[in-house]
Order: C-alpha cells, then sequence, then structure tokens
C-alpha cells in the first residue's frame, strides 16, 4: 500500500456551538443555518467565503446537504453530506482536508446539528438502517442501549471491568461539565449516584446512556495560510485515520477500527499516545471509552479497567478526558456527537475554552464512532490535533 | 257449492283461455259459486295457513349425495343505511320446496309429461278452492308413522258428507304445533318419522274423488317413510300422475271445520316452476276475530 | 427470569377499560420476509450462498462474503452460543413499554452468523449453547427466539414469549361446526388442551352424527346453534357470545366429490361455496370485529382465528374439482381476514390437510388423516407459533410439490380427472 500523504498546512478555527435544547420545535435547518452563522461571525467573513459545506445530521430529512445549501443560499464548489453518526466528524476533516490542501475549496465548513421533537429518537432508530429494522428494532431494542448493553455485558464478563469502573469516567465527565455552561447537565454526580441509578438495559444504568438532544457543532476547515490571512486562532491538523466496518469476523465488536490504523495515525502525526494532553472520545457510553483508550494505543486491549483504576480524568487529572463534559454529560445532539469532542479540541487549543482548561493544551486527540447499523458500530475515525 | 266434474277438471282452461264474451266459464262459475255461498253466510273470516318463511324453518332432507332444497336465507341488501339511506330490502334464496308450499304435478315423473303441469301453466281457477279437513291429531300425537287409510276416509264421509270433486284434502295432524325443528323432522337413523296417507287412500282420493290436491302440515305430503311403501311416495307419484296438487307445512288447521273453508292457495307464476312457497289462507263464514 | 408456567388468569373487573391491542415493529424489507415466510410454517432459515455457502444473517440480497446473488434459504438447526445478553427495561414503542422488562442477546450460531434474539427464560446466563427457533410476533412477522440447547421448550412458558403463541388453555374457543368427524375431535382436544370454554357450533339439529351428543358430557362445552349458511344464526350467536370468544375455529365444511362435467347444475357447487366460503365470510363479519376489540384484553383476550382449509386449496384437485375450488375461495379470503385481523395483532391460522379418513374421501388412496390427527395439528398450531400448516405426509408432499413447480403439480393432480 502507498504511504499516505501527511496533512500539510491544514487547520481547523472557528469553533462554534449551536446551545443544546432537551426539545425543540425548530427543524434542524435551524441549528445547522445558525451554526454557519456563527461560522461567519466567528470568523468575520462574508458567507460567499464558505466554498465548502460538509454537513451531518440525522434529522434533516427529507433534504440532504442539497437542500440545505439552498435553503442557506450558499454557492459551493465543494458539497458533502456525510452520513456515519458519530465518526461523521472526523471524516468530515478528513475530506475537507484534502479538499483545501488540492485547491477544491478554500474554506470549508464542517456542520453536525439536529433537532429533537418528542418522538424524534422512537422515528430515527425506527428507520435507522434496513438490518436495524430487519434484525434489532423488531426485538424492542430502539436505539443503542441494548447494542451498548450486549457490549457492556460481554467486556465486564472478559476483561473484568466493574461498573465502578464505568462510573469513574461518568463521574469525571460530570466534573468536567459543571464547569461548562453550556452542558445540559448540571448537577454533581457521584459514584454512588452512578451506582444506584436504575437500571435501563442491564448491566447500563441511567447515567451509562446519553440523552438525546436538539443542537449544533460547527467549524472551519483551511489552509494556515488562510486562517493567517483572516487573523483566525487555529488547531493544526496532524494526522487522521478512519475505518469502516473494521473486524467484522469479530463475534462481538470489543476493539473498534481505530486498532487497525492507530500505528499509522501517530506516525502521520509524528508523536505517540505519550505525547498526547487530552482525549476527546466518541462517548454515547462508557464501554466505548474504554475500546478507544485501547484502540488509540492509551493502553492494550483488555487493560481498560487497569488504565481506568490507574489515572483520573478531569480536566486538571492525569488523563483529561472529554474536558467539556462529552456527550454523556453535556448531551447528544444527534449527529453533532461526534463534532463536539473536535470543537472542544480546538477550543482547549486556541485557548478558547468555554469551561475547563487543560493546562498547557498542546496536543490532542479527538475520536470518532458510529452507526450501529446491526450488532456493531460500522464507523470510526481519529484525528491528531495540536496547537498552532 | 257446485262440484266440477272431473271432466270439466280435465279440460280445465288456461289462464290464457278467454271465455266467449259475456259468457262466464264453467270454473269461473265454480268460483262465483263458492264466494255467493260465503257471503250468503252473513260474513267471512279469515284464516291464515301459512308458516313464516325464516331461515330457521327446516328444509326437507335427502341424502348428502344427492341435490338438496335450499333452505330459506336472507341477505340484507341495506336498511337505511350507507348501502341504501332511506331503504330495507333483502335478497332471498330458496327452493321451490321450501316452507309452506305448492307442489306441481311436474315435481314428480309420473306427472311429467301431464299438460298445464308447471305453475306457470296451472288454470288460476285452481287457486281458490273448497276443502275437507281430515282431524287425525289425536293419532299422530300417539304415532309418528300414522297413516290415513279408506277406512278413515269412511269414517269422515259418513259424519260430514261426500268429498266433492275438486276440493282440497287437509290432513290435520297438528304437527304444526311442533316448533321445534328437531321435533319437526322427526329424523332417526331409520329416517323421517311423520304421519301421511298411506297408497290406497291417494289412489282412492283420486281415482274416487277425484280431489284437487293433498294437504299437509308435515314437511311433505307423503309420510315421513314413504320411500318403502308401494308406489313409493303415493301422494306425490300418484297425485301428481293424475294432474293433482300438493300443499306442505300448513299450519291453523285447528281452527277449519271438516268441511265449508273456501282455500286460497295461489303459487308463485314460475317458468316451468315445480312448486313454490306461497301464502295459504282459509276464507269460512262468520265474523273476523 | 424464572419460568413461569401459564397460569388460569384472574377473572376481569368490567369497570376498567378494555386496553387495546398495540404491535411490535412490523416492517421489514422484503428479502428479510424469507424468515417470516418460513417461520409462518414453524422452519427456521436462513440464506446460504450456493456459490460459497456463506449463510447469511440479517437477510440480504448478495453474499456477504463473494457477492454471489445466488442466496437460497435452507432450514437451519439453530444451534449456538448466546454470547452475551441485557434485560431491556425500557422502550420507546408503545408495544414494548407495555411489556418490559424482557431479556435480548447475541447469539453466534454454529452456522457463522451473530443474530439478536429474545432469549427464553429456559435459558441459563451468557455465555451459554443455546438453539434458536423462529416464532411469529403479534405483527405476524419472524423473530428469532434462543431456547435451551436440549430438551424441548415451550414459549408459553415464558411469560413474555407466550404472546407469540396462541396457546389455548384457559381461553375461550367457538368450534364452529362440532357435529363432523373432524368437528368432534377438534373439541375433545382442545377440551384436552385446557380450553375452558367451548362453544361448540351444531347447523340441523334435526341430523343426528354418533358422538355428538357426547360432546355434551364434557363440562366445558355448551353446544349453540350455527349454521354459517344463514346470516342471522351467525349474527345472533355472535350477539350472544362474541364478546367472550378468545378463539374461533372455523371447522365447517361441506365436502362434495364432484368436478365439473361429473355433477350437472351448481347446486351443489353453492351448497359448498355457501359453507366453505360464504359461511367464512359470515362469520369474519360478525365474529372477527369483537375479537379486535379485545386482542389485548389481559392475559386471556382474544388471540386467534383458526381455518380447516385443505391441501386442495393450493391446488385443485380435479375430482373434488368445486371443493377445491371453494376451499381456494376460502384460502383467499383468509388472506384478507389475516389482513384485517392483524391490524390488532390477532393470528389467522390455516390448516391445508390431505385427504381425511371420513365419508367425502372415501374413496382416496391413504395415507389419510385421522379425524384426531387433524385435531392434533390445530391444538399443535395454538399452542405453536405457526400461521400456515400442513398436516401429514399427503399435505407436506403436495406442499414441496407446489412449491417446487406449481405448473408441474397441477398437471400431476390433473392425470386423476375422470
Amino acid at each position: 500500500m502507498p504511504a499516505r500523504a501527511d496533512y500539510d498546512d491544514v487547520v481547523l478555527a472557528a469553533p462554534v456551538t449551536i446551545p443544546y435544547a432537551r426539545y425543540s420545535i425548530r427543524s434542524a435547518h435551524w441549528f445547522l443555518g445558525r451554526a454557519v452563522a456563527e461560522l461567519l461571525a466567528a470568523a468575520k467573513i462574508a458567507k460567499a467565503r464558505i466554498d465548502g459545506l460538509a454537513v451531518a445530521s440525522f434529522t434533516l430529512s427529507p433534504d440532504t446537504a442539497v437542500g440545505l445549501t439552498q435553503h442557506l443560499g450558499l454557492t459551493l464548489r465543494w458539497l458533502d453530506h456525510i452520513p456515519m453518526g458519530g465518526a461523521s466528524g472526523i471524516v468530515s476533516i478528513r475530506r475537507a482536508a484534502r479538499a483545501v490542501e488540492s485547491g477544491d475549496a478554500e474554506i470549508v465548513a464542517c456542520i453536525a446539528g439536529d433537532t429533537n421533537h418528542t418522538d424524534s429518537f422512537r422515528r430515527n432508530t425506527a428507520t435507522f438502517s434496513q438490518f436495524a429494522q430487519d434484525a434489532v428494532y423488531p426485538y424492542g431494542s430502539g436505539g443503542p442501549n441494548a447494542s451498548f448493553a450486549f457490549l457492556t455485558a460481554h467486556y465486564m464478563r472478559k476483561f473484568g471491568a466493574q461498573p465502578a469502573d464505568f462510573g469513574k469516567l461518568c463521574v469525571a465527565q460530570r466534573n468536567n461539565a459543571l464547569q461548562n455552561p453550556a452542558a445540559l447537565f448540571k448537577k454533581p454526580l457521584t459514584l454512588d449516584d452512578y451506582l444506584d441509578a436504575r437500571m435501563i438495559a442491564d448491566p447500563l444504568r441511567l447515567f451509562d446512556c446519553v440523552m438525546p438532544c436538539a443542537g449544533a457543532e460547527a467549524f472551519l476547515v483551511m489552509q494556515r495560510k488562510t486562517a493567517a490571512k483572516l487573523g483566525l486562532p487555529f488547531a493544526r491538523l496532524l494526522g487522521a485515520i478512519e475505518r469502516h466496518n473494521a473486524f467484522p469476523d469479530d463475534p462481538i465488536q470489543d476493539r473498534g477500527g481505530w486498532a487497525m490504523d492507530c500505528r499509522e495515525l501517530y506516525d502521520q502525526a509524528g508523536l505517540g499516545p505519550e505525547d498526547i494532553d487530552f482525549l476527546q472520545t466518541y462517548d454515547d457510553y462508557p464501554v466505548i471509552n474504554v475500546l478507544q483508550f485501547e484502540g488509540l494505543g492509551f493502553c492494550r486491549k483488555g487493560e481498560g479497567p487497569d488504565f481506568i483504576r490507574a489515572n483520573t480524568f478531569e480536566a486538571g487529572g492525569s488523563f483529561p478526558l472529554n474536558t467539556s463534559g462529552g456527550q454523556l454529560s453535556v448531551g447528544q445532539a444527534g449527529a453533532a456527537g461526534g463534532h463536539l469532542g473536535i470543537v472542544e479540541a480546538i477550543r482547549q487549543l486556541t485557548g478558547q475554552t468555554q469551561g475547563a482548561a487543560v493546562e498547557d493544551a498542546r496536543r490532542g486527540v479527538v475520536s470518532g464512532f458510529g452507526m450501529i447499523n446491526y450488532d456493531r458500530g460500522i464507523c470510526s475515525g481519529a484525528a491528531v490535533l495540536a496547537a498552532a | 257449492m257446485k262440484a266440477t266434474s272431473k271432466k270439466t277438471a280435465a279440460k280445465a282452461k288456461t289462464s290464457k283461455d278467454k271465455p266467449r264474451k259475456g259468457h262466464p266459464s264453467k270454473a269461473e262459475d265454480g268460483v262465483h259459486a263458492l264466494l255467493r255461498g260465503l257471503v250468503a253466510s252473513g260474513g267471512v273470516r279469515l284464516v291464515d295457513l301459512t308458516q313464516t318463511l325464516s331461515p330457521d324453518f327446516p328444509p326437507i332432507v335427502l341424502p348428502p349425495e344427492m341435490g338438496q332444497c335450499r333452505p330459506f336465507r336472507m341477505e340484507e341488501i341495506s336498511r337505511y343505511d350507507e348501502r341504501g339511506p332511506a331503504w330495507y330490502w333483502n335478497n332471498l334464496s330458496f327452493g321451490e320446496h321450501t316452507g309452506t308450499h305448492f307442489d306441481a304435478p311436474i315435481h314428480w315423473i309420473s306427472g311429467r309429461d301431464r299438460p298445464n303441469n308447471a305453475l306457470d301453466m296451472l288454470p288460476i281457477e285452481h287457486f281458490i278452492a273448497p276443502a275437507c279437513v281430515i282431524d287425525c291429531s289425536r293419532e299422530a300425537a300417539v304415532d309418528a308413522d300414522f297413516l290415513l287409510t279408506v277406512g278413515h276416509l269412511h269414517a269422515f264421509e259418513k259424519r260430514h258428507g261426500r268429498i266433492a270433486a275438486g276440493s282440497w284434502v287437509l290432513m290435520r295432524t297438528d304437527w304444526s304445533k311442533r316448533t321445534d325443528p328437531v321435533a319437526f323432522q322427526n329424523l332417526d337413523e331409520t329416517g323421517q318419522h311423520t304421519p301421511g296417507p298411506d297408497a290406497d287412500c291417494v289412489r282412492f282420493l283420486v281415482e274416487q274423488r277425484d280431489v284437487l290436491g293433498f294437504g299437509t302440515e308435515t314437511i311433505g305430503t307423503d309420510a315421513g317413510q314413504a320411500a318403502h311403501f308401494k308406489p313409493p311416495y303415493p301422494c306425490h307419484f300418484t297425485m301428481h300422475g293424475a294432474g293433482k296438487y300438493g300443499l306442505q307445512c300448513l299450519c291453523n288447521l285447528d281452527r277449519l271445520p271438516p268441511t265449508g273453508a273456501v282455500i286460497v292457495a295461489a303459487p308463485l307464476k314460475i317458468l316451468e316452476g315445480s312448486g313454490s312457497p306461497l301464502r295459504v289462507f282459509a276464507l269460512l263464514p262468520g265474523r273476523q276475530r | 427470569m424464572a419460568l413461569d408456567t401459564l397460569q388460569r388468569p384472574k377473572r376481569k373487573n368490567p369497570i376498567l377499560r378494555t386496553r387495546l391491542p398495540t404491535l411490535p415493529p412490523a416492517a421489514r424489507s422484503r428479502v428479510a420476509l424469507g424468515l417470516t415466510a418460513a417461520a409462518a410454517r414453524g422452519r427456521f432459515e436462513l440464506q446460504v450462498c450456493r456459490d460459497c455457502g456463506a449463510v447469511q444473517y440479517p437477510p440480504r440480497e448478495v453474499c456477504h462474503a463473494c457477492l454471489s446473488e445466488r442466496l437460497v434459504w435452507r432450514a437451519q438447526d439453530g444451534r449456538g452460543e448466546l454470547l452475551t445478553e441485557s434485560v431491556l427495561r425500557h422502550a420507546q414503542e408503545l408495544f414494548f413499554r407495555e411489556r418490559v422488562p424482557w431479556r435480548v442477546g447475541i447469539v453466534r450460531l454454529d452456522a457463522g452468523v451473530n443474530v439478536i434474539a429474545y432469549v427464553h427464560a429456559n435459558v441459563a446466563t451468557a455465555p451459554v449453547r443455546v438453539r434458536v427457533t423462529a416464532a411469529l410476533d403479534r405483527a405476524g412477522q419472524a423473530v428469532l427466539v434462543a431456547v435451551a440447547a436440549e430438551g424441548r421448550t415451550d414459549l408459553s412458558d415464558d411469560a413474555k414469549l407466550r404472546e407469540m403463541t396462541c396457546d389455548p388453555r384457559f381461553r375461550k374457543v367457538l368450534v364452529t361446526d362440532g357435529k363432523s368427524p373432524v368437528g368432534q375431535a377438534v373439541v375433545r382436544a382442545l377440551a384436552a388442551a385446557g380450553a375452558d370454554q367451548l362453544w361448540v357450533g351444531e347447523a340441523e339439529p334435526w341430523k343426528t352424527f354418533a358422538g355428538f351428543a357426547a360432546l355434551g358430557d364434557l363440562p366445558q362445552v355448551a353446544i349453540v346453534p350455527l349454521d354459517v349458511t344463514n346470516g342471522r344464526s351467525v349474527r345472533e350467536l355472535a350477539g350472544e357470545i362474541g364478546a367472550k370468544v378468545d378463539i374461533v375455529v372455523n371447522t365447517a365444511d361441506c365436502h362434495r366429490t364432484f368436478g365439473i362435467a361429473a355433477r350437472r347444475g351448481i347446486e351443489t357447487a353453492q351448497l359448498e361455496m355457501d359453507v366453505n366460503y360464504f359461511g367464512l365470510l359470515r362469520l369474519a363479519q360478525e365474529f372477527a370485529p369483537l375479537l379486535k376489540a379485545r386482542a389485548a384484553d389481559g392475559r386471556a383476550g382474544a388471540i386467534a382465528w383458526v381455518n380447516l382449509l385443505s391441501i386442495f386449496a393450493l391446488s385443485n384437485y380435479p375430482p373434488h374439482g368445486t371443493y377445491s375450488a371453494s376451499k381456494a375461495a376460502a384460502l383467499s379470503l383468509s388472506q384478507a381476514l389475516r389482513a384485517e385481523l392483524r391490524q390488532a395483532g390477532l393470528r389467522v391460522i390455516n390448516l391445508f390437510p390431505g385427504p381425511i379418513d371420513d365419508d367425502w374421501d372415501q374413496l382416496e388412496l391413504p395415507p389419510k388423516l385421522s379425524p384426531d390427527a387433524v385435531a392434533a395439528a390445530v391444538v399443535a398450531a395454538l399452542k405453536g407459533s405457526v400461521e400456515d400448516v400442513y398436516p401429514g405426509d399427503v399435505a407436506q408432499d403436495w406442499l414441496a410439490r407446489h412449491l417446487d413447480n406449481s405448473k408441474a403439480l397441477e398437471r400431476e393432480l390433473s392425470e386423476q380427472a375422470p
């Protein structure tokens, strides 16, 4: 296989969050449109400067990025709609990066957002995929709860993880969220709160599950020189990987796609896991955090429990994790769940944090995961970002 | 009452035949005489001799490998509803021999070649006729296979006079009071057990009395066990063979006098019909109660 | 989850509103309906690639291994290992909200694919060897159930899976014709299977059939007047008992043995149609709405409609040509009934027996089904999770021929025409 090209001076800028709400009567177009507006304001550019758009959303239907383009009055020379769930953010970066490198586009807006009506979640999960419709939903498994319950039960049995291990992650992320004014969860969470909460899908309890909500996350991708001309603070893209349908013969998915390309990620970035100052994972359930620790080289496969016990995960801890609170404590605004960590990483690396700041944050890893098409998540990706 | 002679009956005109203008036919004369007699008595009352046509009324039972007479069935077309907002009506299905019904000579093989043997060809004058009612109710109550014999006819005539030609002879058994269809059918492993005339009785009524026809309260004019008679089913074989008629499933015969009643029995005018359900009623001298 | 043998439900409090039925998710892709087609006959089948042998699940259009489009459905023994499981305690769909909690898991079949399945209470905690079988859920779609690897499993013994069956135990059943030999056998078999109440329809009470009077000795049995050719009779019975009937077993059958030329006139064919086709229509018009209203009536609500058809409905048997046509008409109508009852989660079960050892099949060569065998098939179908039943060797033979090449079957049967 030919060696992949490094990212040549590609940067991420203008971290934007449209405030989350548990329910909204508006459509996804509102959240995405406001995200683009905020990007323009943050970057102090006119709308016409945006010539590339990558969109991720579950509730834009019957529109795709195409309908949104006309809805927002954009004229583009590069357009992509990324249906990869929580991996869409990383994949947007990979697509946009090559576009701006080659000159196919100058400034690409990477936006993700969803509305949440009282029946959105049920309807979205009912029509999530053909395999889900035929082989999952009929069993009452609406949404990923059951899938992650299966994985968590399996992981606990195979690798000796305890509920308190997962709880530790949730408590730490809540502590991070308490400093984030944008987080939907405002109450502190103790380990006892976590362990005593009601069971949702054995062994998952209430605080193991994200809360779907409405909102949007967005950022811009451009060449470094463009950001300099605009006077924008930026984070540099050092490396990025994606992998879809990795390890299809693993009976239960207890390793994610990152494990296949982890080495290539760090080779491309020119550093190792030990050089990383923070990790923003895709965290819809704590067990997937552990698969990302393992898959991204922070510990070996199966050593997740030990890793958790040996570290602290607050912004000021030994292994800062999901420093804005992550989806588990901020909320999951649909497809924006996979952009949340990217936007937080940009904030940490450009000193624009809204909540807790990681001291002297110079390099971070952001990871994405998504699309439980049937019995495993199909999409995964990760990126290494660095301060300017 | 003026009796119509056997000869006149044989030459009965069809309903298409018209008498010479101004001259009534002999048959019409007979009808006029009947009605004049009733009016002269000072009043007329009517007795309905017809069972209600309903899906619950039992049909005649034949062995299952044969064609069956359809029981009475009603299928509602509409009832002041979306199928027909201002009207109620039904489609009906039934056999020619369902419920209270009339048998025409063409119904039996012995009558197949007789002239004017189907419903649409019967002389209309035959639809009003005197009736003799022979009370066999006590005998039938103790013997379901009771047979009316020539001896019984003689005993009847001794008390009530000669059975006139052109009369209906009705066998009262009170069988119509058996409202339970199982009792009405009275079937067991040896077949049906209902009263009726024996072969000699039928022959006498046909050859010696030239009756119009024979009527019963049971499901057939023949007795339930008549398959075993000689000839089988004599009330059909001999009666229809002589161009005579049958009436079945009559009721209220217990409200009729032995003689003196006039029966109206007008079957439907069915093309080549062998029989039809009909409204049968009697006119009696007296006041309607 | 502990095993939970079916118990007699408590009497219903008449003041409380009767619940209305909800259904599990019914949407399936066309290719996934292959699972339902097999489950309808009590089989668990999966697609197998004819080119590379790979087993496929979930159902799909091309082989996941070699992309061949030559996928065929083949019976599976369902043996595998329950790798992981969960108990779901929360749901968005109304059907599942009403039924929390329930047990599901991932089974790795020995055939090499993962299936998500309900897990029967008789299965020990994962990881454990299991056997996967197919059942029909209340939406009439196939679902997979993992049961104990050894021994026999009754879906009725699991409180959550019981609804996939139509167990007659503790239920009230109408048998529309209890007089024929098959009808009598069905009544006895249902009584033995624990039905609480059996209304036994009798047309033409003046005709006695051997053995029928003795049915009245069974304590659950009430003989009721019912003539399916008489709309009034059907309506009146529905008015009297329809609101209590849980299961209708339509055994009313008029069977004569004529083709077209062998019997002049249509009187006999009309009688066959009036009983076999219009009789079903009358029954359905009067009883189906009442069953639908009680489809969610507690633990012993309305649940099923069984039709005694005939294998002749599948392909006309010319010596009994008009009878075959009347049963084919009934089959078609039963599909309409199935669609209408499905809205309320009620199941229509059709039986297609071959010749029965009775008067009208007297001249048919053996093997013939005894009335008791037909009755056993009715009870088994109600206790199982099926909707199309082909009892006996002849029915199985004709079905196989029909599925293989229906035109060839037509020719084979026409060789028997007089």
